[in-house]
């Protein structure tokens, strides 16, 4: 893989993490028990949206076929989207919500920060500008964690469960493949390694604050990031991009 | 130019123009005019909407060659927000964000937020999440009015 084929693969995939997220947590929308918390999913699903776009816009420019944000989004494969199978598991409960985005987020952030030090500019902007976002979600999305986690005897329970059960898909986010390779060595991106480092020590503290016991790691599921997915995204993608397909080309 | 922009309002927030925002980066004048601007949030709704509408206040004044270019850096934050905008924001009831996006405690630590009625620093948070992404709802513990409170970010 050269460096050109290196950078779009990262790019188009960078995409597809807040893309995916962003749709399922559109998914609540009209469906949170109470407005504050309906309002600020909805707001990060508006944020994650944006950052998506940001991403593709700049992969079609790299790519130079004419390929628009709206095609990455709505015209691609299930196999073709290379976002994590954390990010694609179901909604589930408010704690599983919750757990999946502070883990998710506590890596996109150190992702984020690493990013805005690569030597590509357009990404470094772009991380830049994210950053910002994610440290905000992830402040709120933190102090429910340690609420569910610290609360009642049901909600500690629930929430013990989720980080269990999420926690094989996490291994995923650290394992490097060639594109992150290539990536590192050409662009300055990101060690992973370091990044997991950080990872842990920041998850650990959370969730000891949420008087909650960090899961062993055990059997880590992968594939999400080579495009094999859970019998999840099918699903989901089907819904997405249900208009394009029926309708291809239509406007607002 | 400057000046027709200048009454470009923020959709989300009519009583801000986009030049206190901070989000005319530049105005270059070549075959066409470039306006560069900087988008407030990456999901922020009024972005397109901005955008048309600082081409049509430019078609307005008789300029028909317009172009917009995104700029991404440096990033806006609430500190591009001018002075005269924070006064502005004030006045119309919203409680200006705190400047010094960069030093990082302030995101995560305690902000005390003034009440733009009465200046009480005696205010709680009823909501992190308001009207619109960008603002969060508070309450004045003196003179008990709600208010909003432009999220420093």
């Amino acid at each position: 893989m050269n460096k050109k084929q290196a950078l779009l693969a990262y790019v188009s995939r960078l995409g597809d993490n807040p893309l995916i997220l962003g749709q399922r947590m559109v998914e609540l929308v009209a469906a949170y028990p109470e407005l504050e918390e309906e309002l600020a999913n909805a707001n990060f699903a508006l944020d994650f949206i944006g950052q998506a776009r940001m991403f593709y816009s700049y992969a079609g420019e790299l790519e130079g076929k004419g390929r628009s944000e709206d095609d990455f989004a709505f015209l691609r494969d299930e196999k073709e989207f290379k976002n994590f199978l954390l990010i694609e598991q179901p909604n589930g409960h408010f704690g599983d919500s919750i757990t999946k985005l502070v883990l998710f987020e506590s890596f996109y952030l150190l992702l984020l920060e690493a990013l805005t030090h690569c030597s590509d500019q357009r990404v470094a902007e772009i991380a830049s500008r994210a950053e910002k976002e994610i440290r905000y979600h992830l402040r709120h999305n933190s102090q429910w964690f340690v609420r569910l986690g610290d609360g009642t005897e049901e909600s500690h329970e629930r929430a013990q469960a989720s980080l269990d059960n999420l926690w094989q898909y996490t291994g995923e986010m650290f394992a490097v493949d060639d594109i992150d390779q290539v990536f590192a060595d050409s662009f300055g991106g990101p060690d992973l390694d370091t990044i997991h480092d950080q990872w842990i020590a920041n998850v650990t503290k959370i969730v000891n604050e949420a008087t909650l016991t960090m899961p062993d790691d055990g059997h880590m599921a992968s594939g999400g990031k080579a495009g094999r997915h859970s019998e999840h995204l099918g699903h989901m993608i089907t819904e997405m991009q249900y208009l394009q397909r029926t309708h291809p080309g239509v406007t607002w | 130019m400057l000046e027709w922009l200048a009454e470009v309002a923020d959709p989300e927030i009519p009583v801000l123009s986009i030049a206190d925002l901070g989000i005319i980066r530049d105005v270059s004048i070549g075959e066409a005019v470039t306006v560069s601007l900087a988008p407030t949030y990456s999901g922020c709704p009024a972005t397109e909407f901005i955008e048309q509408s600082v081409v049509d206040a430019l078609h307005e004044h008789g300029i028909e060659d317009v172009a917009i270019k995104r700029v991404l850096a440096p990033p806006w934050t609430t500190d591009w927000i001018s002075d005269e905008g924070r006064d502005k924001l004030r006045k119309y009831g919203i409680a200006p964000p705190e400047r010094g996006v960069s030093k990082r405690e302030l995101l995560q630590g305690e902000r005390q937020v003034a009440c733009p009625r009465c200046d009480s620093l005696n205010t709680i948070v009823v909501s992190e999440f308001g009207s619109t992404a960008c603002k969060a709802a508070y309450r004045c513990g003196d003179c008990l009015e709600p208010f909003e409170y432009f999220k420093c970010i």
